[in-house]
């Protein structure tokens, strides 16, 4: 019984995490069709940032609970220096060209951000533990969980709705649908297409940082941190069906559960558990759960 | 001069002047050739499924693959002789790919770049976890022999470099002949429209799939001969950054030539040598800045840098 409630509450943590950081990855695709291999990196950069700046917060002998207001600048501000620079300064001038090829473009950059976080922050390890064990720990049963964790899961509740009432809810919203629809004809009828993107990709890296801060607490921040969370990523939102924002959901839940089972019951399986369903649901839905069958092009 | 009988000749030549060069070379550059010869016969095997117009993260898979084949059947079941191991090594991917390739060869472009990576990656878990492969550290790989030669002293010395030249000389002249043939131009007809190659009758699913085990069994020769030539192979072997190197060797060589692949390789240990000695940190940035700038600038890879200057010339 116990295990029961250990791997449900274990997966739902892991999973609000995937969603924060596939949530970005989903609407990035969704709506400028980049799958963007970079995102782990930038989730690492939101980790490095949250680490310097949490820790220079109480260094200074600040408020502690100041801390996590410090976590969420570093998104921020990760989010609003590099997704325009990226977009504007390297992605723009690949528009138009075929996805895979995007994908590669994306990957080149993935490999000099990993060496840019490198130069400026070396090689060293980094830790902020004090903002994850703050607000103390909760009972459930015979196991005790840090009430952080609880902050993780409404974080991730909160993008998501965000997300929908945004997307659907809002002007704003309605013409990114528009966009997603059909890029040219939203263009033609004088959609500022241009500013759509930039907007989007600076919305998705906030996130994919927004999910390295929020993690920097709970572990050390190495180099090489964002290597495995790409791919992680990219299971859940395969799953779920590129560029759907229920399927990041459904996909981060998926993982997040499969994974917690795979340690509680099974520990020599972790590591490939979430690929192996990732191959299972691609074999049977090609395009992901949430995502119709397209027609073939002549 | 017809271009096949150009390619034939150039390649002789390179591995004739590999081959006499061997005595002269010191030890460390002969490493540095076979493993890019490694690393390019996996690139050479994207080459195949670039010209399918298919790009595949996961090519470690096969190379992983080729590699523990090897170390098995040389610490298992006692093969002795290096290159009888790089053809068990390549018999054992290209059946990997045998299998995994009967449902990739239903995805295209970014789906099977995915999927191909999914099964890299499950391969790596694998490898972590199985304790009788030697999990996260792996395991000692030694030939005692190559083509019956012992290794260690006299011309056994450059038995695994003699091996990596003719198994890259082999690989090249082969896959040229096959692009040529009716079979293999059917891939770049695939890449372009897929929906026609069938009209005209041709099974578009069995050209990938036939590429894809082409490719699987290159990058299983690879793995086999860096496991010969390190004497060691590891799961890291199976992971993504592994596939994404192959990946990176192969835009930046391009399509055009089964040559470039391995001139590729070489500038990428070349390039990685130097950086290692003088900026450890900045390696990865100088390969992504190459890849962007080809990317950008040269889409059909390096190589068309030569093809350009020769069709401008009178």
């Amino acid at each position: 019984m116990s295990t029961a409630v250990a791997i449900l509450v274990d997966g739902l943590i892991y999973a609000s995490w995937l969603f924060i950081i596939a949530a970005g990855l989903t609407i990035i695709y969704g709506v400028m069709r980049i799958l963007n291999m970079a995102h782990g990196s930038l989730y690492a950069l939101g980790a490095y940032a949250a680490a310097s700046l949490a820790g220079a917060w109480l260094r200074g002998g600040h408020a502690p609970l100041g801390s996590y207001a410090m976590l969420a600048l570093s998104a921020l501000l990760v989010g609003v220096v590099m997704g325009p620079a990226i977009e504007r300064g390297l992605l723009r001038y690949t528009y138009g060209r075929d996805e895979v090829v995007l994908v590669l473009v994306t990957y080149a950059l993935f490999l000099i951000l990993e060496d840019l976080v490198k130069l400026v922050w070396g090689v060293e390890s980094y830790f902020v533990t004090e903002p994850y064990g703050l607000l103390g720990t909760v009972e459930l049963g015979p196991l005790s969980y840090p009430v952080y964790s609880g902050v993780l899961v409404l974080a991730a509740i909160a993008v998501g709705v965000a997300l929908r009432f945004g997307i659907y809810g809002t002007r704003y919203g309605k013409l990114l649908l528009a966009v997603i629809h059909d890029r040219e004809v939203s263009s033609a009828l004088g959609i500022n297409v241009n500013r759509i993107y930039l907007v989007t990709f600076t919305l998705g890296t906030t996130l994919a940082a927004a999910g390295g801060a929020l993690t920097a607490p709970t572990v050390s921040v190495v180099p090489g941190m964002g290597v495995e969370v790409i791919v992680l990523a990219f299971a859940v939102v395969v799953i779920g069906g590129l560029g759907s924002m229920p399927g990041a959901a459904l996909g981060a839940l998926t993982v997040g559960l499969v994974r917690s089972a795979a340690v509680h019951l099974f520990p020599q399986v972790e590591l490939f558990s979430i690929y192996v369903v990732m191959a299972l649901v691609l074999a049977f839905r090609p395009r992901g759960l949430f995502v119709a069958a397209e027609a073939r092009k002549i | 001069m017809t271009r096949s009988r150009r390619t034939w000749l150039g390649l002789g030549a390179a591995a004739g002047v590999l081959a006499l060069a061997a005595p002269v070379l010191p030890q460390w550059a002969l490493f540095l050739i076979v493993i890019s010869i490694a690393k390019g016969l996996a690139a050479l095997g994207l080459l195949v499924l670039l010209r399918t117009g298919l790009v595949s993260f996961g090519q470690g898979l096969y190379f992983a693959a080729g590699a523990y084949a090897a170390g098995v059947a040389a610490n298992q079941l006692g093969v002795a002789d290096g290159a009888l191991l790089a053809l068990l090594g390549s018999l054992a991917a290209a059946a990997t790919s045998a299998v995994v390739g009967l449902l990739l060869a239903r995805y295209r472009a970014i789906f099977f770049a995915m999927l191909s990576l999914a099964f890299s990656m499950i391969l790596y878990g694998l490898l972590v976890k199985s304790s009788l492969l030697g999990s996260t550290d792996g395991f000692n790989v030694a030939a005692r022999t190559v083509f019956g030669l012992p290794v260690g002293s006299g011309p056994g010395r450059y038995g695994v470099y003699g091996l990596a030249v003719l198994l890259a000389l082999g690989a090249a002249l082969g896959l040229d002949r096959y692009l040529g043939s009716n079979l293999g131009r059917l891939a770049p007809a695939v890449r372009d429209n897929e929906l026609r190659v069938e009209y005209m009758g041709a099974s578009a699913r069995n050209v990938v799939y036939l590429n894809l085990v082409l490719a699987g069994a290159l990058a299983g020769a690879g793995g086999a001969v860096t496991a010969l030539a390190v004497g060691h192979v590891d799961p890291e072997m199976a992971y993504w950054t592994t596939s994404g190197e192959f990946v990176f060797v192969a835009i930046l060589s391009g399509t055009a030539s089964v040559a470039a692949p391995f001139l590729g390789a070489i500038l990428l240990e070349l390039l990685r040598s130097f950086a290692y000695e003088h900026a450890p940190n900045t390696w990865q940035l100088v390969m992504g800045a190459a890849m962007l700038a080809v990317i950008l600038f040269l889409p059909d890879g390096m190589w068309s840098v030569f093809r350009a200057r020769r069709r401008a010339a009178p």
